[in-house]
C-alpha cells in the first residue's frame, strides 16, 4: 500500500483556497439559475404563446446537451463572437447559471402548478392583479414548497461545479489537480479535494434543513 | 343594485346556466339554492367574473361586466367573495390576510388598513388571532377571517358559495351568526347555501335554481310554505 500524504501536507492550504472559487461559482450561478428560472418559469404557465416556447425551446436545449459542453462553447464563444475577454469563473457562473435555470423553470413551474388554484381565485375576488398575485400570493407558496428541490439543486451545482477544471479555473478540483502534477502524487490531493466537497455538502444540507424549519413558521 | 340579463354560461356543449334574468336591490339578502350541479355556484362566479359568461348581460352598480372595456379589476375590489374552502393565504398571518388587498389593491395605508382590519375581526370575534397564521385556526375561524378579509375591501356587494358547506356542523352557527350580523348592517348578499333555516330567517328573497334556470323567485314564507312549481317541491321534500 503506497498511500503518503506528507507530500501533500503544505499544498493543503492551496487546495483549501479553492473552497472560495467552488463558492463563488455555485453561489453565483443559483442566483442567475433562480431569477432566469422564475422568468422562464413564468414565460411556461403565461399565455404568450411566442415565449411558452421560448423558455420550452431553452429548457429542452440546455437539458439535452452536456454540461461541459455548454461550459466550453461559451468560454470559446464570447471571446470569439464578441471580442471580449472572459474569465473563467465568470464563464463557469454564466454557463452553470443558464444550464440550472432550465432545472430550475420546471422545479418553479410545478411548485406553481401544486399551489391550491382557490388561492389564485381569492386573489383575483379582491381585484389584486395577475403581476402582483404571482409575486405575493402565489410565488411565495410555491417557493416554500419546493424549497427541498431548490436546496438540492444548490448542492447538486455545488458538486458538479468541479467541471470548470476543464476552462482551468482555479477551484477545489483543479487546484488538487495542479499539486497533483507538482509533486506527481494525484491520488492523495484528489482524495482531499474528495473530503472537502463531502464535507460542503454535508454543510449545506444542514443549512437547508435550518431554512427549510424557518420557513415553516406558518404551517 | 345588480342587473342579470339572460346570462348564459356553457363549458363547451355543456350548457350550466341557461338564460338567467333576475335583478338584486341594495340591501336586499338573496339565497340562492337547489340541487346540485343546478348552476348556483356558476352563477355566482359569473357576478365576479370568475367564469366568464357565454352570453348575456350583468350590470353591477352601474357598471356593465359583460362589455369588452369594463375594468374587471375595478369591479372585483366592490364584490366581495366568500368561498366554501376559505382560501386564506397561508404565508400570512390574519391581519396580513385582511390588510393586504386594501394596501396593495386600493393602496390604502398601512395604518388605516391596519385599524380597519382589527375593528373587522373584533366584529367577527377574532381580534386576539390577528397576528397568528391561518393553520392555528379552526374551519369556523377561518371562514370568519374571509369574512372579515373581503369587507375589509369595503365591497357594495358580497357573494358566498356555499360558506359553511365544508364546516364541522358545531361551527356552522358561528359562521352564519356573522352573516346574519351583516345582513343587519345593510349589506347587500347573494348566498348560495343548503341551509334552509338561515335562508328562510335571513333573506329577503329566495331564487330557486334547477337545470341551469332559475326556476322560482320569491319570499321566503312564499318558497318554503307554498311552492308554486313541483321541482321546488320535490327538491324541499328532500331537503327540510
Amino acid at each position: 500500500m503506497n498511500l503518503d500524504f506528507t507530500a501533500i501536507i503544505p499544498s493543503i492550504p492551496y487546495i483549501l483556497k479553492g473552497i472560495g472559487v467552488t463558492l463563488q461559482i455555485t453561489i453565483g450561478a443559483t442566483i442567475i439559475g433562480f431569477i432566469v428560472g422564475i422568468l422562464l418559469a413564468l414565460c411556461k404557465i403565461g399565455k404568450i404563446t411566442a415565449l411558452r416556447w421560448f423558455a420550452d425551446i431553452y429548457t429542452s436545449i440546455f437539458r439535452g446537451t452536456p454540461l461541459v459542453l455548454q461550459l466550453m462553447i461559451i468560454y470559446y464563444a464570447v471571446p470569439q463572437l464578441l471580442d471580449i475577454q472572459i474569465d473563467p469563473v465568470p464563464t463557469a457562473i454564466i454557463a452553470f447559471g443558464l444550464n440550472s435555470s432550465a432545472y430550475i423553470s420546471e422545479i418553479i413551474r410545478a411548485g406553481i402548478n401544486a399551489v391550491d388554484k382557490g388561492q389564485q381565485e381569492a386573489a383575483m375576488a379582491l381585484g389584486v392583479p395577475y403581476r402582483k398575485m404571482m409575486k405575493d400570493i402565489i410565488i411565495p407558496q410555491a417557493l416554500k414548497n419546493i424549497l427541498p428541490s431548490l436546496m438540492n439543486e444548490f448542492i447538486t451545482l455545488n458538486k458538479e461545479s468541479a467541471v470548470v477544471t476543464v476552462i482551468s479555473a482555479l477551484d477545489i478540483m483543479r487546484r488538487a489537480y495542479i499539486v497533483g502534477g507538482a509533486t506527481y502524487r494525484y491520488l492523495e490531493p484528489l482524495l482531499v479535494a474528495g473530503l472537502i466537497y463531502y464535507i460542503m455538502t454535508l454543510v449545506l444540507t444542514f443549512l437547508g434543513k435550518r431554512i427549510e424549519k424557518g420557513m415553516r413558521k406558518s404551517d | 343594485m345588480i342587473k342579470i340579463e339572460d346570462l348564459h354560461k356553457s363549458y363547451g356543449q355543456n350548457e350550466v346556466l341557461k338564460g338567467i334574468s333576475t335583478g338584486v336591490k341594495e340591501k336586499e339578502v338573496i339565497a340562492i339554492i337547489g340541487p346540485s350541479g343546478s348552476g348556483k355556484s356558476t352563477f355566482l362566479r359569473c357576478l365576479n367574473l370568475l367564469e366568464e359568461p357565454t352570453s348575456g348581460n350583468i350590470t353591477i352598480a352601474g357598471e356593465v361586466l359583460t362589455n369588452k372595456g369594463t375594468n374587471i379589476m375595478k369591479v372585483r375590489e366592490e364584490v366581495g367573495m366568500v368561498f366554501q374552502h376559505f382560501y386564506l393565504f397561508p404565508h400570512k398571518t390574519v391581519l396580513e390576510n385582511l390588510t393586504y388587498a386594501p394596501i396593495n389593491v386600493k393602496g390604502v395605508d398601512k395604518a388605516t388598513a391596519t385599524k380597519k382590519a382589527e375593528d373587522l375581526l373584533t366584529q367577527v370575534g377574532l381580534f386576539e388571532k390577528r397576528n397568528e397564521y391561518p393553520s392555528r385556526l379552526s374551519g369556523g375561524q377561518k371562514q370568519r377571517v374571509a369574512i372579515a378579509r373581503a369587507l375589509a375591501m369595503d365591497p357594495k356587494v358580497m357573494l358566498f358559495d356555499e360558506p359553511t358547506s365544508a364546516l364541522d356542523p358545531e361551527m356552522v352557527k358561528e359562521v352564519l351568526a356573522v352573516m346574519k350580523n351583516l345582513a343587519d348592517t345593510g349589506m347587500t348578499m347573494l348566498i348560495v347555501t343548503h341551509e334552509m333555516g338561515f335562508a328562510r330567517e335571513v333573506a329577503d328573497r329566495i331564487l330557486f335554481l334547477d337545470g341551469g334556470k332559475l326556476i322560482e323567485d320569491a319570499s321566503p314564507e312564499e318558497f318554503f310554505s307554498a311552492p308554486s312549481t313541483q321541482r321546488a317541491k320535490d327538491f324541499l321534500e328532500k331537503v327540510l
